[in-house]
């Protein structure tokens, strides 16, 4: 019904465009709607769309068209939505993915066709080192991060024993690979399970028998939402710390609760960072949405604003190399505070140490504990040319 | 691997085991007795656990939840049936997995529509939410043994239903020979039906006692089909007591697999590589009983016929 909306607007926009051609700024975002992942690419559409609304639907002072897309987490349907958007919609930047497969679906022809690409999640190795592009932007982190800053943590608290659990996919070892090359002491096992797996009891009791002072975990969306539950009644959460990315966050806490309180996480915001701007955005997304934002949530927010920054000072979209210059200025005022793009546009930012806490009303968020690094760059950077 | 984490691993195999007896009891009526495939019985599963988490929040209690929700997906089930798959008997079983998957795709959006993506959260029932202390470190759920017990009662309960009641009579004669007991005046359409409903009583009732385990989001059940199917083949289709002992020994396979497995390798490969390679033979160890069950017992340890 929403797509159906979606397309009847985007198809009414296409029957005015004429009249406006000249001063509308076509946006397109593809993001992940449908299924359970789908809670993901709904942040981000949210959280775009409320920076649209305190711009007055003017992005960069511009008359906006937005068009939304669902890529459904397949590879083959991200890519002709993308071809799509910048070959008959003709827009001036896509946003996208959630996912990093799909990034890879998407970026060929989005860069070919000369279009400015910003993913507002997914931050693949793959063009963060030489392969790294001038109109690709990344406004969230490189995936490795949040592992290496878990792995830092567990070297700074001086965890003897570490138990690794991931899914059996490309994402789960590099999540290992991410947390070993901060992490100095000594591993106890690392398991993999399948993807979407039900039932933890298994790696659990092997845990409890590992002699393990700390659990490294990536288990996102239902996964995360199983085996916290789990790991909760077998007690162990009592006697191991938690250190997770991507597990407990503000899309899986409403399945997890009270089970996830005190779990500590791992990344580059929460909903109570202590800035004026992140106040009023939590605030006025909780007003429209009536939910609590998390970070993917906050990126979008944050691209709709690079964007809003890039074009005003760029005086429009016609000066490619104007807005390109513009974007890369960062000259924006991010949601994380300090924010800036590295060579390979990707971020450089300051990473925090979360734990779940739960609000007065009743609902729950990460809340940061502490700062883990200041401006910290992914390790790709100097890969790159540009 | 210790004497006790080897008897935990057993416990959560049995309990896995009764879960998807309580799936494939059904499945295998199903298709052992109407020849229908119905891929959307995973479905069943999912909304069991929906209804009851509705419910839950509606009264706050669980029995009452629980037996609410039991309804519910009888009525349901038995809606699907007369509306959307009665019209399917006589087709053949490629328009039969079409329609039922087509069915899987329209009840798993509109549980997201109903309820939104984000997995939904269901406590187990307070006198049995405790867990008690199984090893110096390792605590187990007492619902999971709930599960174990829970799942053998209705095991006992169906054998009762299937071999000593009139009922089970036609359903096991329908298993063997539906047209000639069709042909002595029974009447096997409404047969079809009450196997049907029961059988998605029975999903949506595995799907309520997973939920305070699992969590509950659209298209739980969809995995758990998969291996139900393995498990009604290895049973041998149509068959109450093949379901049974196939169910246990997936679930046992499948956890025992996933635990030791890699620990073996680790034995006589390097440990990474190990790593890398035991997870994906777990995953695949219950293919591989599947097969080898069939290249012994090509109908299944115990076909419908004459037995049930």
């Amino acid at each position: 019904m929403k797509k159906l909306l979606i397309g009847a607007t985007a198809a009414l926009a296409l029957l005015a465009a004429p009249a406006l051609a000249k001063d509308t700024l076509k946006i397109g975002m593809i993001v992940t709607l449908s299924g359970p992942p789908g809670a993901l690419g709904n942040q981000a559409r949210d959280g775009f769309k409320l920076a649209m609304d305190k711009l007055d639907g003017k992005i960069g002072g511009m008359e906006t068209e937005f068009i939304l897309e669902d890529d459904e987490l397949k590879a083959d349907v991200a890519q002709s939505k993308a071809k799509a958007l910048v070959e008959k919609e003709e827009v001036d930047f896509v946003v996208g993915t959630i996912f990093s497969n799909m990034l890879a679906a998407i970026y060929k022809p989005v860069i070919k066709s000369d279009t400015f690409l910003i993913s507002p999640n997914a931050g693949p190795s793959t063009f963060a080192g030489k392969n790294c592009h001038p109109n690709f932007f990344v406004t969230s982190y490189q995936n490795n991060q949040n592992f290496e800053v878990l792995g830092k943590i567990a070297t700074d608290k001086k965890y003897k024993k570490v138990f690794m659990l991931a899914p059996n996919y490309q994402a789960g070892k590099d999540s290992m690979a991410g947390f070993k090359q901060n992490y100095k002491g000594d591993i106890a096992d690392e398991v993999y399970t399948p993807l979407g797996h039900k039932d933890f009891s298994a790696e659990i009791a092997r845990m409890s028998e590992s002699g393990a002072d700390a659990l490294f975990i990536f288990m996102p969306g239902g996964m995360g939402v199983r085996f916290v539950k789990q790991f909760r009644a077998s007690g162990l959460a009592d006697k191991m710390a938690f250190l997770s990315a991507f597990t407990v966050d503000e899309t899986t806490l409403p399945g997890q609760k009270d089970d996830a309180v005190g779990m500590n996480g791992a990344t580059n915001w929460a909903p109570d960072l202590d800035n004026d701007q992140t106040k009023a955005f939590v605030a006025a997304f909780e007003k429209e949405y009536g939910y609590i934002p998390g970070g993917y949530a906050m990126q979008a927010y944050d691209t709709a604003m690079l964007i809003n920054s890039a074009v005003k000072k760029a005086g429009g979209v016609k000066d490619q190399d104007a807005v390109r210059e513009a974007l890369a200025a960062a000259d924006f005022e991010s949601l994380r505070g300090d924010f800036s793009f590295n060579n390979n546009n990707y971020p450089i930012q300051d990473f925090y140490l979360l734990e779940v806490v739960k609000r007065d009303d009743g609902k729950f968020h990460t809340s940061i504990v502490e700062q883990v690094y200041d401006d910290y760059a992914d390790s790709y950077a100097a890969e790159c040319k540009l | 691997m210790s004497t006790t984490l080897l008897l935990i691993q057993i416990l959560n195999g049995l309990q896995l085991g009764v879960l998807l007896f309580l799936i494939a009891a059904g499945l295998t009526l199903v298709f052992g007795v109407m020849g229908f495939i119905n891929l959307a019985h995973g479905v069943q599963y999912m909304i069991g656990a929906y209804l009851t988490v509705w419910f839950y929040g509606l009264t706050g209690h669980f029995m009452i939840a629980l037996i609410l929700a039991l309804a519910a997906a009888l009525i349901l089930g038995l809606l699907l049936e007369t509306f959307i798959f009665s019209h399917l008997y006589d087709r053949d079983h490629l328009d039969q997995v079409l329609a039922t998957f087509g069915v899987i795709l329209f009840l798993n959006q509109a549980a997201k529509v109903l309820w939104g993506p984000t997995p939904l959260n269901m406590p187990a029932p307070e006198i049995l939410a405790g867990s008690f202390q199984i090893t110096e470190n390792l605590q187990y759920p007492l619902w999971r043994i709930a599960i174990i017990a829970i799942g053998l009662i209705v095991a006992l309960l169906l054998w009762f239903l299937v071999t000593r009641t009139r009922v089970g009579m036609l359903v096991r004669a329908g298993a063997s020979n539906a047209e000639m007991v069709s042909a002595l005046g029974v009447n096997i359409r409404r047969l079809f039906m009450v196997v049907f409903g029961f059988g998605a009583m029975l999903a949506g009732f595995a799907g309520a006692i997973a939920a305070p385990i699992y969590s509950v989001e659209p298209g739980m059940g969809d995995d758990l089909l998969i291996t139900a199917f393995v498990v009604i083949v290895i049973g041998g289709i149509g068959s109450i007591r093949g379901a049974f002992i196939a169910a246990l020994l997936v679930g046992l396979v499948d956890t025992l697999g996933r635990s030791t497995i890699t620990d073996i390798l680790k034995l006589f490969l390097e440990p990474s590589a190990a790593n890398q390679i035991g997870p994906a033979l777990a995953s695949m160890a219950i293919y591989v009983l599947m097969a080898a069950v069939l290249f012994f017992k090509p109908s299944g340890l115990f076909p419908a016929k004459g037995a049930a």
